[in-house]
């Protein structure tokens, strides 16, 4: 098992913005086929580090392999192994959708069949519609098929689901299952811990540009029983099991403050709530 | 369902365009798509042409013996190359950085430089085709004479191409958004072709405007192109003073050039 070359193996990353440390001794290994999450408060590094994975930015220590090959030293192998879907990037206003997606195209030695990629993600009517005109939506699910379509053995979606309605976010799920079905490794960014519970293999948890925990989404919400639980009774969900783990220590002195916010959590599922308890001991 | 994700196509090598030449001729479309600089850059100059042509009454001495449209065609060229590389590219580059294309690119094996590599092919076409116009029209329809000097003719447009895609560049590594950018490129834009000679051709400018303006990009560009149209191999003084703009705004351009 050991020869086993993992899809994405981090050791001890450090990336410094400035004084601003973003990522600081982080390590973790993502196995190839499996779905991994990664999950924590605005600013805990979560964005850096895929972004280091993609060959976007230059590690300061610590080394980045993506299926063995470095994606900063071997720019072009890394890249065409790993298809990204970025936060808050746009496409020219009178570009087509089936234009963008045949420019894409022919960046990759291998390439989908796009008038497939374009029935699966609904888009085979806006096909000749230009990126201005197309909807929210539209424009998420182009960039899922432009992440797609050189074939990518890594893929890296970077806030995937943010902004969808409830049914766009179950076929984004669906997606990332289909996906995985089909060998590819799903790297997902998420402030959703139910997205994760429900879609993630494994799922490390980020605080401070560190992995505060990482395993299974049941083996987190183990240990976070076993650490004393949520600071109120009832079966622990993922969610609350994010609150326990990435606690500051000492964190008894707000665990009930933490209690209440994860109850308001449970109903809005958003992890944002956690950034409130931080932000509140700081 | 998810065999659409996987199923691979075989595309034959010959069939497969590589990834520039699709990426040149999607900026292409897109610039035709965007057609305002496309009027300025090519239409306006040989509108104006028609309009100088349709005024222009034999050589004039006040104009060191050209005629009203032969003493304008070098500005109106000037004209054209200044609009596509400093209206045009920095808009586009700037702009690209500001809504994260060049990121996107720069996560596909391709990479952001060939967009910018792609960018400039572009302009230059475009150039090109507006100077070939400018030309064309005048021999044409008003009877200036084809460069008698091509070979001086061809560097001098090459050179002040260069000059100006370098103060482009600058102009678009600098701006952070392509509204700044488009704002710069304006106001660069005026003076250097006040010296070029678009208000009062040199020939009516005073020596010491004139000396001015033959450091400047523009009126160096000028200068050379009306000497090669008039037979003369451009002077050595001016291809160098552009080629110098070209290679110091160039490097400093690079220097400062950020993907986001």
């Amino acid at each position: 098992m050991s020869a086993v070359v993992p899809a994405l193996d981090i050791a001890h990353l450090r990336k410094t913005y400035g004084r601003k440390v973003a990522v600081d001794d982080l390590s973790l290994r993502v196995a190839e086929g499996e779905i991994f999450g990664i999950l924590g408060a605005n600013g805990a590094g979560k964005t850096t580090t895929v972004e280091c994975a993609e060959g976007l930015r230059r590690p300061d220590g610590g080394s980045v392999r993506v299926f063995g090959v470095d994606p900063y030293t071997d720019r072009r192998a890394a890249r065409a192994l790993v298809g990204a879907q970025l936060q808050e990037s746009q496409l020219q206003d009178k570009l087509t959708v089936a234009e963008a997606l045949s420019l894409y195209a022919s960046f990759y030695p291998e390439q989908a069949d796009t008038e497939k990629l374009l029935a699966r993600l609904g888009l085979t009517g806006a096909r000749n519609t230009r990126y201005k005109k197309l909807s929210g939506g539209q424009k998420q699910r182009l960039s899922i098929a432009l992440a797609l379509v050189g074939r990518p053995r890594l893929v890296v979606f970077d806030e995937l689901t943010t902004g969808l309605d409830p049914a766009a976010r179950r076929e984004s799920w669906q997606l990332v299952r289909d996906l995985r079905d089909d060998g590819a490794t799903v790297l997902l960014v998420t402030h959703y811990a139910d997205e994760a519970e429900r879609l993630c293999d494994q799922v490390a948890l980020f605080q401070a540009g560190r992995v505060a925990a990482c395993g299974r989404p049941a083996e987190l919400i183990a240990a976070a029983e076993a650490a004393g639980g949520a600071g109120y009774p009832g079966r622990l969900t993922l969610d609350d099991a994010i609150v326990a783990l990435t606690a500051d220590r000492p964190a008894d002195r707000r665990s009930a403050a933490a209690g209440r916010l994860t109850s308001v959590a449970l109903s809005t599922n958003e992890l944002s709530t956690n950034e409130l308890s931080t932000g509140e001991a700081s | 369902m998810t065999a659409a994700l996987a199923e691979p196509i075989s595309p034959t090598r010959d069939r497969r365009r590589s990834a520039f030449a699709t990426l040149v001729r999607t900026e292409a479309i897109l610039n035709v798509r965007e057609i305002i600089p496309l009027l300025w850059g090519t239409g306006f100059p040989i509108a104006l042409l028609v309009v100088m042509g349709a005024f222009s009454s034999g050589p004039d001495k006040s104009l060191g013996g050209f005629s009203l449209v032969a003493s304008y065609e070098p500005i109106l060229i000037a004209f054209s190359i200044a609009t596509f590389a400093l209206q045009g590219v920095p808009v586009v580059l700037a702009g690209y950085r500001e809504r994260g294309i060049l990121r996107r690119l720069n996560a596909t094996p391709v990479g952001a430089g060939r967009l910018l590599g792609a960018q400039l092919t572009v302009c230059l076409a475009f150039t090109l085709v507006s100077v070939v116009g400018i030309v064309v029209v005048g021999r044409l329809a008003f009877g200036v004479a084809l460069p008698g000097q091509p070979a001086g003719f061809c560097l001098a447009v090459v050179l002040a191409a260069a000059a100006m895609l370098g103060l482009g560049l600058l102009v678009a590594a600098l701006a952070r958004t392509g509204r700044v950018a488009g704002a710069a490129g304006t106001m660069l834009f005026l003076p250097l072709m006040f010296f070029a000679g678009l208000w009062t051709p040199q020939a009516t400018m005073s020596a010491a405007l004139r000396r001015i303006g033959d450091d400047t990009p523009l009126g160096a560009a000028v200068a050379a192109l009306q000497h090669s149209m008039s037979g003369q191999w451009p002077s050595a003084s001016g291809l160098a003073v552009l080629a110098g703009y070209a290679v110091v705004l160039g490097l400093l351009a690079w220097r400062f050039f950020r993907w986001e």
